[in-house]
C-alpha cells in the first residue's frame, strides 16, 4: 500500500506534464500504463511479479503486446532518457523499437544503447498465466486448450469466473472438456456435497495426474488421525476415483515404455544395420564404422551450416550427403587398406582402430575437439500429446519410422537390385560368382561403401539424439556389434529382432534397476544367450556358414 | 665495444649450447601445464591449457617473474587418468617445473596427488570437486561443496519454494559425493526421505526417455519438485533435450546443474535450456571492468571473438595471479616457501570480489546462481552476500564434520577435532 502511495505520489506531477504536452495526447489510462512499466526498470523480481499483475489487469489495449515483449524477452529501456520499448526481434543490432503505447515502429536503436529488462523462472509463469487470460479470447482452438490448461494451475475466484463464462461461449469439444474438468476441480473446494460428488463423477473419466493430485487430496488424513474430508460419501467417491485413474494411468505408462524400448531399440538397429552388411555379409571388423557415423554427424552439421535459413529442410538434405560422404570414405576404406587384409580378421580389426582414430583426430582438427551444434527443427521437437497421461516425443517417433523405412530401403536394394544380387552372390560363394562373371573386387568396394554409407546416414538420426563431436562414434560402436552378433551374423532381419527386443528388455528394466545396472543386466543376458546359441538369433544357414 | 659485446655475447650462447643445458634454464622458470589435449576429456581441458599461456604471455610482456621469463612446459596426458600420474611425474622430476596448473575430473586429481606429494610439487587445481581431501601440495581453486552445491540447494528451497528434490548424476565420485552431502544436508533441512530421488546413468548417456518420464512423475505429485544436476558434460545436452520434448520446463521443475557453463552450451542448441539454472562462482556475463578486460584479452589471445569464459578459466587467472603474487612475496620459486607463502594472499576476482587462500588451501569464492538465457549465457538471479570460504571437509557428512584441514598452525590436511590426532594425507 505504501508503495502504491509512493507511486501516486509521482504520477501526479507526471500527469501535470503530459497535460502540457498536446503532441502526444494521452489519455490518463495511458499515463499509469505508462508509468507502471516503468517501474519494471528497477524493480527486484518479486516486485516485478505485482507489476506485471498490474499491467494485466489494467485493460489497457497494449497490455498483451507489452507482456508478449517481456516474457520473450524483448523489452528494454533506452539508457539516455529510461523510456521503455518493445524491440521488433531480439538479437539484432541496431534494434527497431515499437512504442509500447502506440504499438508502432518508433525508430532504431544500437544495442548497446539499450538494457533489456529481465525475467526469471518465477517471473515468467506469472507471465505466462497473465497472457493466458488473454488466449482465452483467441480465435485459435489450440491457443484457447493452452490458456485454459495453463489457468487450471492457479483455480482463483476470477479464473474460475472467467472459465465459467468461457464455457457458455465455447464451441470447440477437447477446449469445453478441459474447462469442465477445470470447473470440476473448482467445484470440489464447494460446500455442496451433490456439486461435489457430481464434480468426482466428471473428473472420473480424466487420467491427469493433476486430477489424480487434488483427489487423492481428499483421502488424506489429519496429523491426529481424523479424516481432512469430513462428508463419507464424497471421500468413497473419490477413493473409487483415484483408483480408476491409477489404472488408466499405469495402463498408459505400460505402453509409453514399450514406446520408449521401440525408439531405443530403433536407435540400435539404424547403428548395426550398417555393420550387418559389413560384418555380416562381408566378414569384416570394422572398428571406424562409429566413426563414419560420426561423419554422418557432423555432415548435417555442414549442411545446416550451409543452409541457415532452412532448418527443417538441412535434415532431410543431410541424408543423402550423409550417405554419400560416409559411403565413399568407406569405399576409399576399403580399396586402400582393408582389401589387402581379405581372411586376416586381427590385422583388420588393428588397421580399422587406427582408421578410426585418424578420422576422429582429424575431425578434431578441422572441427576443434569441442561439440558442434547441430540445431533441431521444430517439427522434431515437442511431443504427440495423446492424452492427458501419455505422450510421444516427435524427433523418437521420427526415428523410428525413419528406421523402418532405411531397413525397407537396404531390403530392397538386397533382394531386388543387380548389385544387391551381386553382393548376396559374392557373399555366399565367392570363387563361383567369380566363376560366373562377377566383378567380385568391385563388388566388395561397394558392398563396403552401402554399408558405411548406411552408417554414415545414422548419424545423421543421432545428431538428433546426442552430442555432435568427435568421440560420438566411440559411444555406439559396442552396442551395435552386439546387436548384430545377438540377431545373427549375416541376416539383417535378425539385426531387427535382435536391436528391438534388446530396447526393450534394456527399458523394461530400467525403471526398476536404474540406468546403469539395466545395461549390465542386458549385457549380461546377452553373453549367456551367445552361450547357448553361438551363432545368434538367426544363425546363416547352408553351405556359406559352414567355411567362414 | 660494440662488437666485442656481441663476440661475448655469442661465447655465452655457445657456451650454453655446448656445456648444460640447465644454464638456459636458469634463465626462465619453468610453469608445468597439464590438461588432457586430446581424448574425451579435450573438450574441456584445452580451454585450460589456452588460459594458462595466456596468462604466461600477458606476464611475460610486464617482464616475467623475479627478473626471469616464464616458460611453458605442455604435456598432453590424453583423458587417461594413469598418464596423468606418468605426465606429472616427467614435470616435476625431468622438467623440474616451479608449479604446474592441471587437472579437471576428479579422477585424475586423485591420480596426481601421490606423484605431487612424494616430489614436492604444487599443483593448482581449477575445477569445482566433490571436497573431502586437502593436500599440501595442491591449493583448489575450484569450488568445494559448500561454495557451489549447498548455496545452490539453498537458493532453490528459500526463494523458489522447493519441497521435492530430484538428484541425478553421472555415476562416478563426484556426484555420488556431492549427493551424500546434498541428502545429509537436506535431511537436516527437515525434507522427508520420500521426497529425495537419487538417480545415477552412465558417463555419456544419450537415452534419457524413462529418466526424464520418472522424474516427470515424480515431480507432479503435488509439491514444488527441482532437480539437482550433476550430470557430467556431454550427457547433459540430451537430457535437456528431452526435458524439452517432454515439455517439462524450467518453470514447472527447474534443473540447476553444476557442470553446465558457457563453454559447454557454446555446442548447443540453447533454444529449450532457457530458465534452466547453474551454480557457479563466475559467468561470462557479469558485467565489472576486470571481467571486460579479461575476456577481451582472451578474444585477442584465441583471435576468435564468438569464444567463450568460463567459470574454471576464472579459477586459472586467479590461481596464476596468487602463485605470482606468493613467488614475489618468497623471492623465490623454491616450492616449499611458495606454498608457506601462499595462505593469507589475496588477489582480485574478475566479478569485484577477492580471492584469498585459506589456510585449508582452499579459497575464497562469491556463488552467482544463473539462468540460461536464449544467447547461451546465464543471467544471474542471485548471488551469494560475499565471498564464502572454501571448506574442504563437509560439515553434512557424519565422517568428516569433525575433521579440519589446517596448514598453517596444524600443519595438517586432515585434523579430527575431537581425537585430536592428524591421521595422515588420506582420509579413508
Amino acid at each position: 500500500m505504501k508503495r502504491l502511495l509512493r507511486g501516486a505520489q509521482w504520477l501526479l506531477p507526471l500527469l501535470a506534464l503530459w497535460a502540457v504536452l498536446p503532441a502526444t495526447a494521452q489519455s490518463p489510462n495511458d499515463a499509469t500504463f505508462l508509468s507502471t512499466l516503468g517501474e519494471l526498470r528497477e524493480a527486484s523480481y518479486s516486485d516485478k511479479e505485482n507489476i506485471v499483475e498490474r499491467l494485466s489487469q489494467s485493460g489497457h489495449p497494449s497490455g498483451r503486446a507489452v507482456l508478449t515483449a517481456l516474457l520473450e524477452d524483448r523489452l528494454y529501456f533506452r539508457n539516455s532518457d529510461q523510456k521503455v520499448f518493445i524491440v521488433k526481434t531480439a538479437g539484432e543490432d541496431p534494434l527497431s523499437l515499437i512504442d509500447p503505447l502506440t504499438l508502432k515502429s518508433a525508430g532504431s536503436t544500437a544495442a548497446d544503447q539499450l538494457t533489456q529488462i529481465g525475467t526469471n523462472n518465477g517471473l515468467r509463469r506469472v507471465l505466462r498465466m497473465a497472457l493466458a487470460h488473454f488466449g482465452l479470447a483467441s480465435p485459435d482452438a489450440s491457443v484457447r486448450l493452452d490458456a485454459v490448461r495453463e489457468m487450471m494451475q492457479s483455480l482463483d475466484e476470477p479464473t474460475v469466473a472467467l472459465l465459467r463464462h468461457q464455457m457458455a461461449v465455447e464451441k470447440d469439444s477437447s477446449v469445453k472438456k478441459e474447462i469442465a474438468t477445470g470447473l470440476a476441480l473448482a467445484a470440489l473446494d464447494g460446500t455442496d456435497t451433490k456439486a461435489r460428488l457430481q464434480a468426482i463423477a466428471t473428473l472420473k473419466d480424466s487420467v491427469s495426474q493433476d486430477v489424480r493430485n487434488r483427489l487423492a487430496l481428499l483421502l488424506d488424513k489429519s496429523p491426529d488421525g481424523g479424516f481432512v474430508e469430513t462428508n463419507e460419501q464424497v471421500r468413497r467417491a473419490a477413493a473409487t476415483a483415484v483408483a480408476s485413474i491409477d489404472r488408466s494411468r499405469a495402463f498408459y505408462s505400460g505402453i509409453e515404455t514399450l514406446f520408449f524400448g521401440l525408439s531405443l531399440g530403433s536407435v540400435l538397429v539404424l547403428i548395426a544395420m550398417g555393420l550387418a552388411i559389413t560384418f555380416g555379409v562381408m566378414g569384416v571388423i570394422n572398428m571406424a564404422h562409429g566413426e563414419l557415423m560420426m561423419l554422418g554427424a557432423y555432415t548435417t552439421y555442414l549442411v545446416q551450416v550451409a543452409m541457415p535459413g532452412h532448418i527443417g529442410i538441412s535434415i532431410l538434405a543431410a541424408i543423402p550427403a550423409a550417405f554419400i560422404i560416409a559411403g565413399l570414405t568407406g569405399v576409399l576404406m576399403e580399396r586402400t587398406i582393408i582389401r589387402f587384409l581379405y581372411g586376416r580378421p586381427l590385422e583388420t580389426l588393428l588397421a580399422t582402430f587406427g582408421v578410426s582414430l585418424i578420422l576422429q583426430q582429424s575431425v578434431r582438427s578441422i572441427f576443434s575437439a569441442l561439440n558442434r551444434s547441430v540445431v533441431t527443427p521444430d517439427w522434431m521437437s515437442g511431443s504427440l500429446r495423446l492424452n492427458d497421461a501419455l505422450a510421444i516425443t516427435y524427433n523418437r517417433l521420427y526415428i523410428v519410422i525413419f528406421t523402418l523405412i532405411v531397413f525397407a530401403v537396404v531390403m530392397l536394394v538386397l533382394r531386388r537390385t543387380r548389385i544387391g544380387l551381386d553382393i548376396r552372390a559374392v557373399s555366399q560363394n565367392r570363387a563361383m560368382a567369380k566363376a560366373m562373371g562377377i566383378r567380385t573386387e568391385w563388388v566388395d568396394a561397394m558392398t563396403f561403401g552401402l554399408g558405411s554409407g548406411i552408417a554414415g546416414v545414422a548419424g545423421v538420426a543421432l545428431s538428433q539424439l546426442t552430442n555432435v563431436g568427435p568421440n560420438l562414434g566411440q559411444a555406439y560402436i559396442i552396442d551395435s556389434f552386439l546387436v548384430v552378433v545377438f540377431g545373427g551374423v549375416g541376416n539383417l532381419w535378425g539385426s531387427l529382432i535382435g536391436g528391438m527386443s534388446m530396447g526393450i528388455f534394456n527399458k523394461l528394466l530400467e525403471p526398476y534397476a536404474g540406468a546403469v545396472l539395466a545395461k549390465i543386466f542386458v549385457l549380461v543376458a546377452l553373453i549367456l544367450f551367445i552361450q547357448i546359441r553361438p551363432r545368434g538369433l538367426f544363425p546363416p544357414a547352408g553351405r556359406a556358414s559352414e567355411d567362414k | 665495444m660494440k662488437s666485442k659485446s656481441v663476440f661475448t655475447t655469442a661465447c655465452l650462447l655457445v657456451a650454453a649450447h655446448v656445456f648444460s643445458k640447465g644454464a638456459v634454464a636458469q634463465d626462465t622458470i619453468k610453469v608445468g601445464v597439464l590438461h588432457s589435449l586430446s581424448g574425451t576429456m579435450a573438450i574441456s581441458e584445452t580451454t585450460l591449457k589456452d588460459t594458462i599461456l595466456m596468462m604466461i604471455d600477458a606476464q611475460n610482456k610486464k617482464g616475467g617473474l623475479l627478473g626471469k621469463k616464464l616458460e611453458p612446459v605442455v604435456v598432453d596426458p590424453a583423458s587417461n587418468w594413469p598418464l596423468f600420474a606418468e605426465k606429472a611425474a616427467q614435470l616435476l622430476e625431468k622438467d623440474k617445473v616451479a608449479v604446474v596448473f592441471g587437472c579437471w575430473t576428479s579422477v585424475s586429481r586423485k591420480s596426481v596427488l601421490p606423484v605431487f606429494e612424494k616430489d614436492n610439487g604444487l599443483l593448482f587445481y581449477p575445477v569445482q570437486y566433490e571436497g573431502e581431501e586437502s593436500s599440501k601440495n595442491v591449493i583448489y581453486t575450484g569450488a568445494a561443496p559448500n561454495q557451489q552445491a549447498i548455496p545452490a540447494v539453498d537458493y532453490l528451497m528459500k526463494e523458489v519454494g522447493v519441497k521435492r528434490w530430484v538428484l541425478e548424476g553421472t555415476d562416478y565420485v563426484y556426484p555420488r559425493t556431492t549427493n551424500k552431502i546434498l541428502e545429509a544436508y537436506l535431511k537436516l533441512k527437515g525434507v522427508k526421505p520420500e521426497d529425495i530421488s537419487i538417480n545415477y546413468t552412465p558417463f555419456g548417456n544419450s537415452d534419457w526417455q524413462t529418466r526424464v518420464a520418472a522424474i516427470k512423475k515424480f515431480g507432479s505429485a503435488g509439491k514444488k519438485t527441482a532437480v539437482v544436476s550433476t550430470i557430467n558434460g556431454d550427457a547433459n545436452v540430451p537430457f535437456y533435450k528431452e526435458l524439452g520434448n517432454q515439455k517439462i520446463s524450467a518453470e514447472d521443475i527447474p534443473v540447476v546443474a553444476f557442470s553446465v557453463g558457457e563453454e559447454e552450451l557454446s555446442g548447443v542448441d540453447t533454444k529449450p535450456l532457457v530458465g534452466e539454472l547453474a551454480a557457479w562462482n563466475y559467468f561470462e556475463s557479469i558485467s565489472t571492468p576486470a571481467n571486460k578486460a579479461f575476456i577481451s584479452q582472451w578474444h585477442a589471445f584465441i583471435k576468435n571473438p564468438k569464444r567463450t569464459t568460463n567459470d574454471p578459466m576464472e579459477a586459472h587467472y586467479i590461481g596464476f595471479n596468487l602463485w605470482v603474487k606468493a613467488v614475489q612475496k618468497a623471492k623465490t620459486t623454491d616450492v616449499t616457501k611458495v606454498i608457506a607463502a601462499l595462505p593469507g594472499l589475496e588477489t582480485p576476482n574478475l566479478t569485484g570480489g577477492v580471492a584469498k587462500v585459506l589456510p585449508n588451501h582452499h579459497i575464497t569464492k562469491p556463488v552467482y546462481i544463473g539462468e540460461v538465457k536464449a544467447d547461451g549465457q546465464f543471467n544471474v538471479v542471485w548471488k551469494s552476500a560475499g565471498e564464502v570460504p572454501g571448506d574442504a571437509w563437509s560439515d553434512y557428512l557424519p565422517g568428516s564434520k569433525d575433521i579440519e584441514a589446517d596448514w598453517v598452525t596444524l600443519n595438517c590436511g586432515n585434523y579430527n577435532k575431537v581425537t585430536k590426532k592428524c591421521s595422515g594425507q588420506n582420509y579413508k
